[in-house]
């Protein structure tokens, strides 16, 4: 057994690990602290990039980028747009995916194929899978086609009801293979001991899902509600590719998507940071309220 | 540091959005010497005819100049050309010459300070005058400066499918289609016979240059004018009202396709009609037994009536230092000698006065491309206009909410438009 010296530094003043960590910690503040308070100070500027040497004024301009994102119809629309977004797509990807998890996990069939079906989405790029989306769910789709008089008109890409839920879907998935695989390797965590002895306490299969696999798999649903929320946030291909730019009259358009016409296509850099930076406000809200209700959940 | 600014705010828009990344570059000041030699680089767009006529032009520049040598690449890939050109300016490494620089981009090119007047070069504006005559003019900056040679144009007509035709019942020599009541009488045809699934299909997307081929093509041949004229929006007019109020029908009937699509829709014949320029001419020969008339007006088609340029010209990029070299090889580039050349390994029409006269050995062994020459000699192109993008953005989004998806009655909707694309230039 190895004795600690009284005086020995504590871990976090060690050389060796601020030696190994100062890489990546130079690489977050580089390309992730550094370019967000700038995002940051040009939404209180007006802001516009030049090339080097060109001297432009760029005064403050307080809250004034603010004010005409906030005022902009398309883009308190976008935000709408995201909020439905991601009362679908979150919870029926926590809960496909431990479904799905679950059954993977245990010894079915063909199973390795099964989780290589569900994970190929995830890795194939979205403009080439939007197009099996588009062969199931334009107006002469197969989905309209089973469904014949019960298909939606105008169709669900074109329905201004239906547009931002069919993203949704899509998105639901594409990414579940990756969260599935999350939840995979925390099923491998939970102790066989406990589904035994739950066994042995006669519970049935759902109930031992209940009691064992749900809390043992609790800090990976933490995790994969987050990644959920923070990658749906970033919407920016599917509405891009599947409704033709956030279309029908902008209900699939997303803040990113909005970030990219106003920052980079129309030159208002300062709007878009404010979008951003507004954008990244409510993630961060939606994450706080979501660990207030697991820490209150216990 | 100053310097560092833009960088840092193109690389965290480029990281939030996942757009194109941007290459540091050196700091290279707004002002530079029109007279310093040496090698520069240049980008041609990524069309394959293109690609190889700028191979040729290269070489044949090279062979000649070994002090001089200029290298070429095609654009790197982004979401669109645009995007990544603006990128590179705000990093400084923009090559000197861009021959894929779109006339409604220059408006914002310019105003990020990436752009050199070629009025700088002692013969510049003579040169630009020279090659292309009056139909230069519409290019000219609002501060009277040139800032984009005049290069190639896509006079946008009306393609239509033989074979569709023929199974609707539909002349294929004289198709009715020089009028709108002609053209939505034979829209509901083709569509009724089921000849094709739409009558035409042009991207219902709401990227802001989508106009350009719905549209604008129409409104030019209907009133001559640009989209913005002397600082106002004249599409609020009869003849705005007009081609909002033909595509209005067109879609509310279900002739013209609302979705996404994700091939193209008359080559594959999903379509009978399609708004193209001639570079559709090789596109579409092997696939389609095409037809090409003028697009309709209310009053008919006529030979010389206008139409959208969709031009592509070439401009002088700030971050570029050996300017003496690149304002010679755009001028050897854009001889006639290279015009021709282009016209023929591409199909495209140079912007120059008179092409039919100047080139006739290759309209006469391919009088396919005649039409589009004689309709080059009456193009309209956007107009040069601060707040550009933003313009035809606002102008899609109404055209969208209005005209595609009838949100909103399109009279309306214009006016609005008009309205408010009239703050934007003059803001």
């Amino acid at each position: 057994m190895t004795s600690v010296a009284p005086d020995a530094k504590p871990a976090t003043t060690q050389p060796i690990g601020l030696l190994l960590s100062a890489p990546y910690a130079v690489y977050v503040a580089a390309v992730f602290a550094y370019p967000l308070g700038m995002a940051v100070w040009i939404s209180f500027h007006d802001y516009i990039f030049t090339a080097p040497g060109v001297s432009v004024s760029r005064p403050f301009v307080g809250f004034d980028n603010y004010t005409t994102a906030l005022a902009d119809p398309a883009v308190r629309q976008s935000f709408v747009n995201i909020l439905i977004f991601l009362v679908i797509n979150v919870p029926l990807t926590v809960v496909l995916s431990l479904l799905l998890a679950a059954a993977l996990n245990a010894a079915i069939p063909f199973r390795t194929f099964f989780r290589v079906s569900f994970y190929v989405p995830y890795v194939t790029a979205s403009v080439a899978v939007v197009g099996v989306w588009l062969f199931l769910f334009s107006s002469d789709g197969l989905v309209n086609q089973v469904l014949g008089d019960l298909a939606p008109d105008p169709s669900w890409l074109i329905n201004e009801r239906w547009a931002m839920p069919s993203i949704a879907l899509f998105v639901t998935w594409k990414q579940l293979g990756f969260f599935i695989l999350l939840y995979l390797a925390a099923l491998q965590n939970v102790p066989r001991e406990l589904y035994e002895s739950a066994a042995v306490d006669g519970a049935s299969r759902w109930r031992s899902f209940r009691a064992v696999t749900i809390p043992g798999v609790r800090p990976a649903t933490t995790l994969v509600t987050l990644l959920a929320i923070i990658t749906g946030a970033n919407l920016f291909t599917e509405p891009y590719l599947l409704t033709n730019g956030g279309g029908p009259s902008g209900r699939s358009a997303s803040p990113v998507l909005l970030m990219y016409q106003r920052g980079i296509e129309q030159q208002h850099p300062d709007v878009a940071a404010a979008i951003g930076v507004l954008l990244v406000a409510g993630v961060l809200l939606l994450a706080g309220l979501q660990r207030l209700v697991e820490r209150r959940q216990g | 540091m100053k310097e560092r600014i833009p960088f840092a705010g193109a690389a965290v828009l480029s990281l939030v959005l996942a757009a194109t990344g941007c290459g540091g570059g050196d700091a290279t000041s707004a002002g530079g010497d029109p007279t310093a030699r040496g090698a520069i680089d240049v980008w041609f767009s990524n069309n394959a005819q293109e690609v190889a006529w700028g191979r040729q032009v290269v070489e044949k520049w090279n062979a000649t100049h070994p002090d001089e040598k200029v290298t070429a690449q095609q654009i790197p890939a982004s979401q669109t050309s645009e995007a990544v050109i603006s990128a590179s300016i705000i990093a400084g490494n923009t090559p000197c010459l861009i021959y894929n620089t779109s006339p409604a981009a220059v408006p914002n090119f310019q105003a990020q300070g990436g752009l050199v007047p070629l009025d700088d070069f002692a013969d510049g504006t003579s040169y630009v005058t020279a090659r292309s005559g009056e139909l230069g003019a519409q290019y000219r900056s609002p501060d009277g400066k040139i800032y984009q040679l005049p290069w190639k144009s896509n006079p946008v007509m009306l393609f239509y499918n033989k074979t569709a035709f023929a199974k609707a019942g539909l002349s294929t020599t004289a198709p009715p289609l020089a009028t709108y009541t002609d053209f939505l009488a034979t829209s509901q045809k083709l569509v009724s016979s089921g000849a094709a699934r739409y009558a035409i299909f042009p991207s219902p997307s709401s990227q802001f240059f989508q106009s350009w081929f719905d549209f604008y093509p129409m409104y030019v041949a209907e009133s001559g004018q640009q989209l913005v004229v002397d600082t106002k929006a004249t599409f609020d007019s009869d003849a705005g009202r007009a081609v909002a109020g033909l595509w209005r029908q067109l879609y509310a009937q279900n002739l013209a396709g609302k979705e996404a699509y994700t091939g193209d829709a008359f080559a594959d014949g999903t379509a009978a009609m399609a708004s193209v320029g001639p570079w559709a001419v090789t596109a579409y020969q092997d696939k389609v037994d095409w037809g090409v008339t003028g697009v309709p007006t209310r009053a008919g088609s006529a030979e010389n009536q206008s139409t959208f340029s969709d031009a592509k010209n070439v401009a002088l990029y700030t971050a570029c230092t050996n300017r003496g070299t690149a304002w010679d090889f755009l001028k050897f580039s854009t001889s006639s000698e290279q015009d021709g050349e282009l016209l023929a390994m591409t199909g495209q029409m140079p912007l120059r006065q008179d092409l039919v006269r100047e080139y006739p050995a290759y309209f006469a062994a391919n009088p396919q491309y005649r039409v589009f020459a004689v309709k080059a000699a009456h193009v309209v192109d956007v107009p040069n206009t601060p707040a550009s993008v933003e313009v035809w953005q606002t102008f899609r989004d109404s055209w969208s909410n209005s005209v595609i998806f009838g949100k909103e009655d399109p009279d309306k909707a214009l006016a609005v438009a008009a309205a408010k694309i009239n703050d934007l230039v003059i803001r």
